[in-house]
C-alpha cells in the first residue's frame, strides 16, 4: 500500500484506560436491561487489547462509555487518571457503521475533526496523507453514496487516524472488507500502531484476527456481559497466521465463546 | 416525493438516435415536419379568413407563424448539423405540433367562427396586441410583483430557517414557540388580510408580512422537523471528534436537515403566490393581481389572459431557479426530483 508516514513527529505515546467496577444497564420502557456488570480491566498505555464476545452482548456499548458518549450507571473510567466525563478527540473512535457525512466528500469526511477543532488550516496534508493510507485517494472527491461498504469503512478509518488519538477505539473496523483488504488493512493497523503508540482497544468478532494484532484478548460473557477471560497473546510482530500457539490459543478462547464442539 | 421527470431521459434517447440508419432517421424527422405543418396551418388559419372582431396583429401573427413553420422544417433537415439545437429540436417537435394545432383551433373557434362566446375568450392575437400595446403597464406591474414577492418571500424563508433550527435544536426554545407554531401556523395568512392592513404602517408592509408569514410556516415546520431527524450517529461521530455545540448545529444539523428545508422552501413558494395576488388584488394596488382585477373591471378579457401567462411563467421560474439552488447545494444526494 501506500507510504505510512503521517506528518506529525511520531510516538505521542498513548493514555492508560482504567475501566473500574463498569456497571451499565439500558432503561427499554421501564424495564432495565443490564448490559455491562462490574466490568474491571486496566490497559497500560500503548497497549493493543482486543475484545471478543458474542453478538448483543455490550461490546459496543463499553466502547461508547470509553469514548465518554454515555455515564456509565455506575463505576468509573478513567483516562490516564482523569475521568471521562465526555468525548475528547485525544479517544477517536470508529464505530461499527461507518456512518460517513452524506453531504460530505471523502476528502472533507476525513477532515472532520481537525475542522471541528479549528486546526484544519495547519494540517490539510495529514488529510491527504490519511486518505492515502487506506488507498482511497482516487476518491478524494466522491460522495459516500459513490463508496463500496468497504471503502467507506476505510474512509471511516482514516478520518479517525487523522486526529493522531492517544486512544483509539475501533468497532469491528475491518468487519465489511474483503479478505484481501482486510489481511492488508490488519497488517497497516498493527504497523501504525507500533509506530504511533497509540492504546488500542478493538472490538471483533473475529478470534484469529484478535490473536493477529492484539496484545491482549479480553473474552466477554453473554449479556450483561462480564470479563470471562484475559489472555496475554505473547508472540512478537510480525505474527504468522500458521503459528501453532496461536491456534492453541484460538481453540481455546473458541471454547470460552461455546464453540469447541464445531472446531 | 413525487417524480417530475420530464426532459432527462427523453433527451438521453434522442441523442442516441442512429444518424446512419435511414428510417429511424426518417421517424426522428417526420414529428419535425409535422411541427411544420401544424404551424403552416395556424398561419393559414389567421390569414384565410377574415376576423369576426377587430384585432390589429391578425396578419403579423399568421407571418409569424410562418416564419416558425420555416424554422421548424430547415431546422428539421438540418438537425444532424446543428447539434444540441437539432436534438433538442427532436425531442419537442411532438409537443410543437400539439400546439400549432391547438392554435390553430383555438384561432378558428375565437377569431373566425365564434364558436366560444366572444369577450371572454378572445383570440391569440388580442393577446399578442396587449403584449405590444400595454407592455409598459403590464411590465411595471410583473417589477411590483417581484420586489414584493421576493422581499416577503426571502424574509419568511430567512425567519423560518431560524425558527426550525431553534426548535429542532433547543429544548427550551421548542417549550415557548412549538405552541405558538401551532396556534398560528395553520391559519391561512390570507385571513389575516383585514388586520393587516389596518395595522400596518403601509399596505406594501403588510403585504410583504403576509407573505413573510405564508411562507414561514412550511419552512419552519419542515426545517424543526428535518434538524429533529438527524440520527444521533452522526452526532456521536463529531462530538468524539472535538466538535462544540455551534459545529454540531452548523455543520452537522444544517447540512442534514437541508433536503427536508427545500421541501419547505418548495412548499412555502406555492403559499405565497397564493397570498401574493390576493394582497395585491386587494390592498397594493400595483404588480400582476392588481392587473387582472383591472382588467376584470374593464372587461379586457385579453389582459387577463395576457397577465395569467406571464404569471405562470414568473412563478414557474421561481420554482425553477428553487430547484436549481437545490440541485447545486444537494449534488450529494442520489436520484433528486428534476423539476
Ligand atoms: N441505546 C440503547 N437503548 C436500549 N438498549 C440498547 C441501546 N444500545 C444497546 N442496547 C442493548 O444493549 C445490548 C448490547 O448492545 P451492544 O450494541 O453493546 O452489543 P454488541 O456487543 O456490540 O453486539 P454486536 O457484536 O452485535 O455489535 C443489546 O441487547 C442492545 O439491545
Ligand atoms: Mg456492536
Amino acid at each position: 500500500m501506500v507510504a505510512l508516514a503521517l506528518a506529525e513527529p511520531a510516538a505521542r505515546a498513548g493514555a492508560a484506560l482504567d475501566i473500574a467496577h463498569v456497571s451499565h444497564a439500558f432503561d427499554i420502557d421501564g424495564a432495565m436491561l443490564p448490559v455491562l456488570e462490574d466490568v474491571n480491566l486496566l490497559i497500560e498505555p500503548g497497549e493493543f487489547v482486543a475484545l471478543l464476545g458474542p453478538s448483543g452482548c455490550g461490546k459496543s456499548t463499553l466502547l461508547r462509555l470509553v469514548a465518554g458518549l454515555e455515564p456509565p450507571r455506575s463505576g468509573a473510567l478513567r483516562e490516564d487518571d482523569i475521568t471521562i466525563r465526555g468525548p475528547h478527540p485525544s479517544r477517536v473512535v470508529v464505530f461499527q457503521d461507518p456512518t460517513l457525512f452524506p453531504w460530505r466528500t471523502v476528502w472533507d469526511n476525513v477532515a472532520l475533526g481537525l475542522e471541528a477543532q479549528g486546526i484544519l488550516k495547519r494540517h490539510r496534508r495529514r488529510v491527504d496523507e490519511a486518505i492515502a493510507l487506506v488507498g482511497l485517494s482516487a476518491f478524494r472527491n466522491a460522495y459516500p453514496h459513490q463508496l463500496s461498504g468497504g471503502m467507506a469503512q476505510r474512509a471511516a478509518l482514516a478520518r479517525a487516524l487523522v486526529n493522531d488519538p492517544k486512544v483509539l477505539v475501533l468497532d469491528e473496523p475491518l468487519g465489511k472488507l474483503d479478505s484481501l483488504t482486510r489481511i492488508t488493512m490488519q497488517a497497516e493497523l498493527v504497523s501504525l500502531w507500533q509506530r504511533k503508540g497509540f492504546t488500542t482497544l478493538l472490538v471483533t468478532h473475529d478470534a484469529e484476527e484478535a490473536l493477529f494484532l492484539a496484545g491482549r484478548v479480553i473474552v466477554l460473557s453473554e449479556r450483561p456481559a462480564r470479563i470471562k477471560a484475559d489472555i496475554a497473546v505473547d508472540r512478537p510482530y510480525p505474527r504468522h497466521r500458521g503459528d501453532p500457539y496461536l491456534a492453541d490459543l484460538r481453540r481455546m478462547i473458541l471454547g470460552l465463546l461455546g464453540l469447541d464442539a464445531t472446531w | 416525493m413525487s417524480t417530475y421527470s420530464l426532459s432527462e431521459t427523453d433527451g438521453a434517447a434522442a441523442r442516441q438516435v442512429p444518424v446512419a440508419q435511414p428510417r429511424a432517421r426518417l421517424r426522428a424527422s417526420a414529428a419535425g415536419f409535422v411541427a411544420g405543418m401544424a404551424w403552416i396551418a395556424f398561419g393559414l388559419s389567421c390569414l384565410v379568413w377574415e376576423d369576426v372582431g377587430d384585432w390589429s396583429r391578425t396578419q403579423a401573427l399568421g407571418i409569424s407563424a410562418f416564419v416558425i413553420a420555416a424554422f421548424l422544417i430547415v431546422g428539421t433537415l438540418g438537425a444532424d448539423r446543428l447539434g444540441r439545437l437539432g436534438a433538442a429540436l427532436r425531442q419537442r417537435a411532438p409537443w410543437l405540433s400539439a400546439l400549432g394545432l391547438v392554435l390553430t383551433l383555438w384561432e378558428l373557434a375565437t377569431a373566425k367562427f365564434a364558436w366560444l362566446p366572444l369577450p371572454f375568450f378572445p383570440p391569440p392575437q388580442a393577446i399578442i396586441e396587449v403584449y405590444t400595446d400595454d407592455l409598459p403597464k403590464l411590465l411595471d406591474s410583473v417589477i411590483a410583483s417581484v420586489k414584493l414577492q421576493l422581499g416577503g418571500y426571502l424574509i419568511g424563508a430567512g425567519a423560518g430557517f431560524l425558527t426550525g433550527v431553534s426548535i429542532g435544536w433547543s429544548r427550551s426554545v421548542g417549550y415557548w414557540v412549538h405552541p405558538v407554531l401551532r396556534f398560528i401556523g395553520p391559519l391561512p395568512a390570507t385571513a389575516w388580510l383585514p388586520v393587516a392592513f389596518f395595522t400596518f404602517p403601509s399596505s406594501w408592509s403588510a403585504s410583504t408580512f403576509l407573505i413573510a408569514l405564508a411562507t414561514a410556516f412550511p419552512v419552519t415546520v419542515l426545517t424543526w422537523s428535518g434538524v429533529a431527524s438527524v440520527s444521533n450517529a452522526y452526532y456521536d461521530v463529531a462530538r468524539t471528534l472535538g466538535a462544540k455545540p455551534s459545529f454540531l448545529v452548523t455543520k452537522v444539523a444544517i447540512p442534514a436537515a437541508l433536503p427536508h428545508v427545500f421541501v419547505g422552501l418548495f412548499m412555502g413558494l406555492g403559499a405565497s403566490f397564493a397570498v401574493l395576488v390576493v394582497a395585491e388584488m386587494i390592498g397594493v394596488k400595483a404588480g400582476l393581481g392588481w392587473y387582472l382585477q383591472w382588467a376584470q373591471g374593464w372587461a379586457a378579457y385579453a389582459n387577463m389572459y395576457a397577465a395569467l401567462i406571464v404569471m405562470s411563467l414568473l412563478c414557474s421560474g421561481a420554482i425553477t431557479l428553487l430547484f436549481r439552488a437545490r440541485d447545486r447545494l444537494l449534488v450529494w444526494q442520489k436520484g433528486v426530483v428534476k423539476w
